[in-house]
Order: structure tokens, then sequence, then C-alpha cells
């Protein structure tokens, strides 16, 4: 098969089952809700029960766009960076992004109380969350970029990612030190990772920096391209690489720090995903890359959400799911990495 | 024959570093002219500073006073893309680990010339048709970069080159790591290449008794002197005895290669 109408029908299959996942969401939970039933909720018919119709467009529909919105964000952006940084181990949460996130979402959830009370509705608000998780990912990145420029060993900026996580989450446990109990169970169950609890408006902000972030990825899919080659190749074919590499921190940045402010951190899923549309596309084209990692992304997160369901009375953390799953996958990668060198 | 033009020309040329004030001179009164149609070697020992004239060509690295002139324009007035239009470069470094294909390795010189997404216009296709041509790489065109052997990579970095399409290659050491059966045959695909496109390839090489029979001028480094003549000249004017420090290496002008005593 030549490649063009190999991956035409790749997409198509990746299409279909990202539909078929995304409605397999809606169906089951702690209550399974017939599939006829879901597509009656959806286009507003007769639902045989108004408990379903009201579990499904109020609960596990916001669920499930949440669900694509991350994995889409999240995916996207470890496809950015690993080809930014020539490592196939960079990711969001490898490099230290969401812990920088965590520490800007702990500053304002657990430092509230030294700030003047007037304040607290406006930083504890989802728009300071998200902007306080955006400002600590985009802090970090930053910082892993600064580093990176005087260390040439792509390796050492894995490493550089690692202490940046610990030292983020050293300060995270002093915050949690000085912290009312109230505040550290919101902080946990943030930290736990959850695509559940957002309202449609915090829904429609995410998709807003889900889309800027996605758009200014696109954007960039040339320049990417022209990465591969190694940083000397792309000056030489007139890339303007400090305009390039700001375009891409902020694209990832405001993508896994708007994702980890709603959804918390999310582990792998920005590792990984690039790895399997890759192997799948058998391809380092961009133009490709990015819708195959977009779909997979989607398809991956969704299908992570229904594991979580498993244990019919309650819910796991999502975040504890992606690490049981990727890990694995990432460990299998690594082996097989000659594959793809 | 077509009338031969000039591309690059250096005026008095110093080049090294600056840094905090303090100037590290590697090598001065440089005046190079290289022309259409000539393939052009560059040789000197090691730490002589060919990789920083080579850089300095190419407009990565700042003079420390003279200038660079690229078609009679300062190679730093250029802008970033009419620079990458007029001169392409094969490195020594590796590429990054990736899942490119020949194919796409070779497209991805049409960048300067691609839109937005960098999709390939009818032209494109078509230079990068010939480039493979030119090199002979067209059955390697669905392997990825990694498959292939060294000698097949650089004859597709420097396709890459060709599909930049632009009057002037510059290439770093082209032959290191290559046995002298694929020496002898690059410098053949060189050559062959100034012929049939008319462009200007300099190259810098370690490989001087090859680029004594295959090249058409040499640009010759030595601590006292950088000079550029045609091999025949230089081997009449001695200027290969004085290559290298060392009194136990010479240079036989009869069998045209360096003997150790």
């Amino acid at each position: 098969m030549n490649p063009s109408r190999k991956n035409s029908f790749l997409f198509l299959a990746l299409g279909f089952f990202l539909v078929f996942l995304f409605l397999l969401n809606l169906s089951f939970g702690s209550v399974t809700i017939p599939i006829k039933a879901v597509f009656a909720s959806l286009s507003g018919g007769e639902v045989s029960k108004s408990t379903w119709e009201y579990i499904v467009l109020n609960y596990r529909l916001p669920k499930a766009i949440t669900a694509v919105l991350v994995g889409m964000g999240l995916s996207v952006s470890g496809l950015l960076m690993q080809t930014l940084f020539r490592n196939p181990l960079a990711g969001p949460y490898v490099l230290g992004l969401s812990s920088g996130a965590s520490l800007g979402v702990a500053f304002v959830i657990l430092g509230a109380g030294f700030l003047p009370v007037f304040l607290h509705d406006i930083i504890l608000s989802s728009y300071g969350i998200v902007l306080a998780a955006t400002f600590g990912s985009t802090l970090v990145l930053l910082l892993v970029i600064l580093v990176s420029q005087r260390l040439r060993d792509t390796m050492a900026i894995l490493i550089v990612g690692l202490m940046f996580g610990s030292f983020t989450s050293a300060i995270v446990g002093v915050l949690t030190f000085f912290s009312t109990a109230e505040q550290l169970q919101k902080f946990t169950f943030w930290s736990m990772g959850n695509l559940g609890s957002l309202s449609w408006t915090a829904i429609s902000i995410l998709s807003a920096c889900v889309l800027i972030g996605l758009l200014l990825s696109l954007a960039s899919v040339k320049s990417l391209n022209t990465l591969l080659l190694g940083e000397n190749y792309a000056k030489s074919l007139g890339l303007n690489l400090a305009k390039v590499r700001l375009l891409i921190i902020f694209a990832t940045g405001i993508l896994a720090g708007s994702i980890t402010a709603f959804a918390g951190p999310i582990a792998f899923i920005g590792l990984a995903v690039p790895h399997i549309a890759k192997l799948f596309f058998q391809t380092s084209n961009h133009a490709v890359l990015f819708w195959s990692t977009l779909l997979m992304g989607a398809a991956i997160l969704l299908l992570c959400d229904l594991l979580s369901q498993w244990p019919s009375d309650t819910a796991l953390p999502i975040n504890a799911v992606t690490s049981i799953v990727g890990a694995p996958v990432v460990i299998w990668l690594l082996i097989r990495k000659r594959n793809y060198h | 024959m077509e009338k031969q033009q000039n591309i690059l020309v250096t005026q008095d040329l110093t080049i090294g570093y600056t840094s905090k004030n303090e100037v590290t001179t590697i090598a001065k009164n440089i005046n190079i002219t290289l022309q259409s149609g000539m393939l052009v070697a560059l040789v000197g020992g090691n730490g002589i500073g060919k990789s920083t004239l080579l850089r300095t060509l190419t407009g990565i690295q700042k003079p420390v006073s003279g200038s660079v002139l690229l078609n009679q324009k300062s190679i730093s007035h250029f802008k970033r893309n009419e620079l990458s239009q007029q001169l392409s470069v094969v490195l020594t470094e590796k590429l990054p680990p990736s899942n490119l294909s020949v194919f796409e390795l070779v497209a991805l010189g049409r960048q300067p010339y691609t839109n937005w997404i960098g999709s390939l216009s009818n032209e494109d296709s078509e230079k990068i048709k010939q480039a493979m041509l030119l090199t002979q790489i067209e059955h390697l065109a669905e392997k990825k970069h990694y498959e292939i052997s060294d000698g097949q990579l650089q004859k597709v970095l420097i396709a890459r080159a060709l599909a930049q399409d632009t009057p002037l290659i510059i290439l770093d050491e082209p032959t290191t790591h290559l046995d002298l059966q694929h020496k002898v045959s690059l410098f053949k695909l060189l050559k062959k290449l100034t012929v049939e496109t008319q462009k200007c390839i300099l190259f810098s090489t370690h490989d001087v008794d090859l680029a004594i029979q295959l090249s058409d001028e040499m640009i010759l480094m030595t601590p006292e002197f950088l000079a550029q003549e045609t091999p025949c000249n230089h081997i009449e004017k001695g200027n290969f005895s004085r290559l290298f420090e060392d009194d136990s290496i010479v240079f036989d002008p009869e069998k045209g290669k360096f003997i150790v005593t």
C-alpha cells in the first residue's frame, strides 16, 4: 500500500475508533446506560429514564469532552517537545512542566492564606488557577531551555527536568506544612487528576486555551520538520531558531499549563502518545504526526478514563490509570527503540 | 562552456573569535574567489582554522575584519531566507534520531521555497527528483535515513543541498568515515555536479592526494599563508611541502602525494 493511502486508512480507522470510545464513555460508568438512550439524550429525543439523560448531559458528556481536550493537548505538547529537544523521552511531565504547573497551583491553593482576604475570590477562581498553572509550566520550560542551551547533551535535559520535579515537590511539601486541612484536601484531589469535575464554563476556557495551543502547534509544523535535521541545518535552511523556539515554548506552555490547571497533573500521555503515533504512521512528517497524535491522544485518554471506571461503584484517579498504562508502554518503547532510532 | 561568474569573494578577510573585547585571530589576509562550475578543495592541517573559515563563509560566524561578498552583496546583509536560497551546506554532524525517509530528507531542502505548512509544489517535486537523479539515489527514496550506509547517507545529504537549488554548496569534510572507493566516488560525484549544474562546490578535506587529482582549485591553509591555485600550480610552487610542520612528511611532486621519510 502506498504511504498516503495507508495514512488515509489509518486516519479513518482512528476517527471511527475515537467516536466509538466517546460513545462508550457516555454509556459506561457507575450506571450503564444503553447506547440508544445515549443517542436520544444527545439529540434531545425521548429518553426512557430521565436520570439517564441527566447523567449523560451533565456528568458524562463534560467528562468525555474534557478527556478529549486533555488527551489532544498533552499529546501534541509532547510531540513538540520531543522534536524541539531532539529527545524521544521529552514530554510535559518528564520535563517538569506539570510540576511547574503544580507549584503554581500549590502557591494559589495552599498559599492563599498568606494573601489578603479580598484577593481570595479572584485567585481561587478558575481563571486564577489557570493563570498560575500556565505561569508555572512556562517558567519551568523557560528554565529548562536556558539550562539546555548550556548543556549540549540532550540526556542532561531530562535530568534537569527531574530535578525541577523534585525541587517543586519539595516546595509544595513546605507549603502543605503551613496550610489548613481543607486547603490540603483541595490540593491533593487536584494533584490526583480529575476529568469529571469541570463546569461548562471551565470547559469553555479549557477549550479556548487548547485551541490556541493547537493552532500555534499547527503553525510550527514546517519548522518542526526543519528541526529534524538538527539546529545547524535548520539555520542553513533559513529558520529563525529563536522565534521558533519561543513559539513552541509558548504553545506547549499554554497546552500543558491550562490542562494541568483544570485536570491536574496527568502523567505519561504526553510522552507515550507521540511514540505510539510514530510507530503506527512510520513517519516523522509533522503534518501527519500532528493529526495522528491529536486523534490518538484523545482516544487513549478516553480509553484510560473507561478503565478508571472499572470498579463500578467508584472511579480510580485518572493519573493512576495513565501511569499504570503508560509506564510499561514507555519501557517497551525503550526496548524496541532501535526500530525508530 | 558558459562564462564563469564570481559567486563568492572575500576581501582582506580576517577570521577568528571575539569574546569580551579580546580578539583571537586565526587567519588573516584571506582573499579567495569562488566561481561557478568550479570544484574547490580546502585543505590544511588539524586546528588550522578550516572550520572557522567555512563558518565565516556561510555567515554563521562574523569576520573579525574584511568582508565576505556573495553575489556582490555582503553576507551579513542577507535575510535568513534569501541566504538559504544562495548557499547550502553539508555538515559533519550526525542527524538527530527520526523516522525521516530519504525522500523526505531530500525534500527538506525545498523548505526555503515552500508555503507555511511545507507542502511541495510541482516545481519542488521536480527539483527533488532531479537532485536524486544526479546523485543516483532514487532507489533509496523510501528507505529510512538510518537504514542506509554512510556513503549513501553522504550522497543523500548532497542531494538535499542540491534540492535547495543554490549557486554555492559548501561541504565540511564530506569524505571522513568513508573507505577509499567511496571517497573517490564521492569526489567524482562532486566533480560531475559542478560540470552538469554549473554550481560552485567548496569542500574541506584531509584527502589531499585525491583532491589534487579531482578538484579544479585548491585553497591551502598553512600557519604562514593561505593560497588559492589550481593543484598543478600549487605543486609547481612547492606549496604542499609547507602544509605540515613535521619534516618527516615530504611531498613528492612527481607522484603527486605525500611520503613519510
